[in-house]
């Protein structure tokens, strides 16, 4: 059978049990809407934290960034795993004590303000929406490449099967799906890496694999693999693959941003609130990282034989004899090549960009002549011509990374049913964060700003009813930017990132482990954290909305960033401005009231050391 | 409830959480932010043993993260037992 129906056969399975699953657990109240009604199992739980946290990004274009930056590519891993150990010890345990629905909840109560809990909820949107725009553009990708469908219908198909699950079953019915779309993802994850490892290094464990010897046609070469991958990368001209490229100070505030974003990331901290105790929260916290690091720590694996194959296998071939994956996504428009010099044979070096980038574009864009499926607009090779002004470097290829992970089992040439396992995985890790998402987006609009803020005596029917409305109208949206994706989504994801850390993270830790913070404080140094934060990014990567109120940005290179601190980084400056401000403010006014001391006494010990307690 | 701890017996629970905390922070630190970006280059300059990756490259792009899911475990048993130090036998 060949790739597409075998892609068929597995999405639709795949789509048939998750719509099962959320059809057979659907929420019947507003608690096991919002969090499940606290009783699910601490395992499963730690599952559909772990497919939660892993969106498509991580399962899609992780491996891929990490292949092409090297060493750098490990900001991506420790920032993610990273600020989950944060999440779990510093956050989620006090949280899930708090015992109420949302962070802006717990934003509003220990702050005793309702301008907190807004600035929180709007906050809480707006990472949310960068999130799932990149999910959608994650579902678009699959559905065009593997099952020919325009990214204008893949993006409504996922939107439909999103919408099903999410608005009918609420908590309850995503932590179920999760858990399968957990256990499609990782083995659609683990099944490519798995061959590919045996067969570049005859070792059946990737993590293993990365650092065994290289093996060719199953004679052993005598050289590490990554020695092997470093040799094909310096004869090449590109840079040393196991050698930092970045200054180690930018990162360490990359990686910084990244793990404080993260644990500030709404969607994730709300799984916390769906388990019965405080010792099933810890519990479900491990089983998640664990479960996790299953994928973490075969992404690098993934990075360097996707590398050292595609090092093999390309510069220097002809193109009319390039393998059929290179030409299949040369049709997705993700794969550019032009021929400078003439020859077929398809260049691949260090020497620089192969094509130039048009005006108004923030990086490379292909702009080809004509549709790929017109038959028009080729050259003499037949590849498809573009508009793009080539470059003076020898080099003439230009490979989007997003395809790294999903062409990975075409490049090494396995069998047709694991390039389609792949197709299906990718659609689980987008899928599972989307809804996860959206349900963070109903419940902070109906919960939240509905309920709390402008009609707390909103009967719980009515509540549900809002929160399903607005779950719907989010989906809505999202599918929106999925189709008209921004032109700078890593741009938005990385400002996502930045103002998350920026602004909860101090809050939150603030309110947990200091009783003296109070509003003054806690609230100004939120608003200077992401004042700075914002500022900062949009003077360097928005330079077209800069240029509308007056102001030139300088390039966006690292002589002129701050200490030398990337747009991407800076978020972590942020957030020590946000400490700073928020602990000197607190000092110089007045403490907060008695009954604030006792709300993060409750926070801080077991609910039985209480003389009141009941559960 | 009868046995409902002393304050002093929740100042200590108190304590001895914010030292676990510190501890745990500490090793997540020098493995992630040390081993893994600091002092990359130096540990480079060897080999993890019996296996072809540099040292610093392990820290940076696997070893920080099976310390991770260490510290995660070590901090779920560290805190179920001061749960049950604090409470007694009242715990569940």
């Amino acid at each position: 059978m060949d790739v597409k129906t075998w892609t068929f056969i597995l999405v639709g399975l795949s789509f048939a049990l998750y719509i099962g699953i959320a059809v057979w657990s659907r929420a019947k109240t507003t608690g096991e809407f919002y969090v499940a009604g606290k009783g699910v199992p601490s395992v499963a739980n730690g599952m559909a934290t772990a497919a939660d946290w892993m969106s498509a990004a991580s399962f899609i274009s992780m491996a891929g960034l990490i292949s092409f930056m090297g060493r750098d590519g490990a900001v991506y891993l420790l920032g993610w795993t990273g600020g989950y150990v944060l999440l779990a010890l510093l956050l989620a345990p006090y949280l899930r004590r708090f015992g109420k629905f949302t962070v802006p909840d717990f934003i509003g109560d220990r702050y005793y303000s309702k301008t907190a809990r807004v600035v929180a909820v709007v906050c809480a949107i707006f990472v949310s929406f960068t999130y799932v725009a990149g999910q959608m553009r994650g579902v678009g990708l699959v559905f065009s490449r593997f099952l020919e469908v325009d990214v204008h219908y893949g993006v409504l198909i996922g939107m439909a099967i999103v919408f099903t699950y999410a608005v009918a079953g609420g908590m309850k019915g995503i932590t179920y799906t999760q858990v399968a779309q957990y256990c499609v993802l990782i083995f659609a994850y683990l099944v490519p890496a798995i061959f590919i490892s045996i067969m570049l290094t005859n070792n059946p464990v990737p993590q293993l694999g990365l650092g065994a010897e290289y093996v060719q046609d199953g004679v052993k070469q005598g050289v590490s693999l990554l020695d092997k991958l470093d040799g094909l990368s310096t004869d090449l001209g590109f840079k040393v693959y196991t050698e930092g490229q970045k200054a180690p100070i930018d990162v360490f505030f990359i990686a910084a941003a990244l793990m404080v974003g993260t644990a500030g990331l709404p969607h994730v901290i709300v799984r916390f609130y769906t388990v019965k105790k405080v010792r099933d929260a810890r519990i479900s916290a491990f089983w998640a990282l664990f479960f996790i690091a299953i994928l973490y720590t075969t992404a690098p694996a993934v990075g360097v034989f996707a590398r050292t194959n595609l090092l093999q296998t390309i510069p220097g071939a002809s193109y009319k004899e390039a393998p059929g994956w290179f030409k299949t996504w040369e049709d997705a428009g993700l794969i550019s090549w032009v021929d400078k010099n003439g020859d077929g044979i398809i260049e691949y070096n260090g020497t620089g960009p192969a094509l130039g980038k048009k005006e108004g574009d923030s990086k490379f864009k292909p702009y080809y002549v004509a549709d790929a499926k017109s038959g028009e607009g080729r050259g003499n090779s037949g590849e498809r011509l573009l508009s793009n002004a080539p470059t003076d470097a020898t080099n003439e290829l230009e490979i989007d990374r997003d395809i790294m992970v999903l062409a990975n089992p075409e490049i090494a040439r396995l069998p047709n049913w694991v390039i389609a396992l792949v197709a299906a995985g990718g659609l689980a890790a987008a899928l599972s964060t989307a809804a996860g998402l959206l349900l963070v987006i109903s419940t902070s609009v109906a919960h939240d700003l509905v309920k709390r803020t402008f009609n707390p005596n909103l009967s719980e029917k009515r509540e549900l009813l809002f929160a399903r409305i607005a779950a719907g109208g989010a989906v809505l949206i999202a599918g929106y930017f999925g189709i008209n994706p921004p032109d700078y989504v890593a741009a938005v994801v990385a400002f996502a990132f930045g103002l998350a850390a920026s602004s909860f993270f101090p809050a939150i830790i603030l309110g947990i482990f200091w009783k003296r913070a109070n509003i003054y404080g806690v609230v100004t140094g939120m608003l200077i954290g992401i004042s700075f934060t914002a500022a900062y990014i949009l003077y360097f990567k928005f330079p077209a909305l800069m240029a509308k109120i007056g102001i030139v940005s300088p390039p966006n290179v690292s002589e002129n960033w701050l200490f030398g601190i990337s747009p991407e980084g800076i978020g972590t400056l942020g957030m020590v401005l946000n400490f700073v401000v928020a602990i000197c403010i607190s000092f110089a006014t007045k403490p907060p009231p008695e009954e604030i001391r006792n709300l993060v006494d409750r926070v801080r010990f077991p609910r039985k050391a209480f003389e009141d307690s009941e559960d | 409830m009868s046995n409902t701890p002393s304050p002093e017996a929740r100042a200590r629970y108190w304590r001895k959480n914010l030292c676990w905390l510190g501890g745990l922070l500490a090793i997540w630190f020098l493995v992630s932010y040390g081993c893994g970006i600091l002092f990359v280059d130096e540990l480079d300059k060897v080999k993890l043993p019996g296996t072809g990756i540099k040292l610093g490259f392990w820290f940076a792009q696997q070893g920080s993260i099976y310390v991770f899911v260490v510290l995660i475990a070590v901090y779920v048993l560290v805190m179920n037992r001061l749960d049950r130090e604090l409470l007694g036998q009242n715990d569940d």
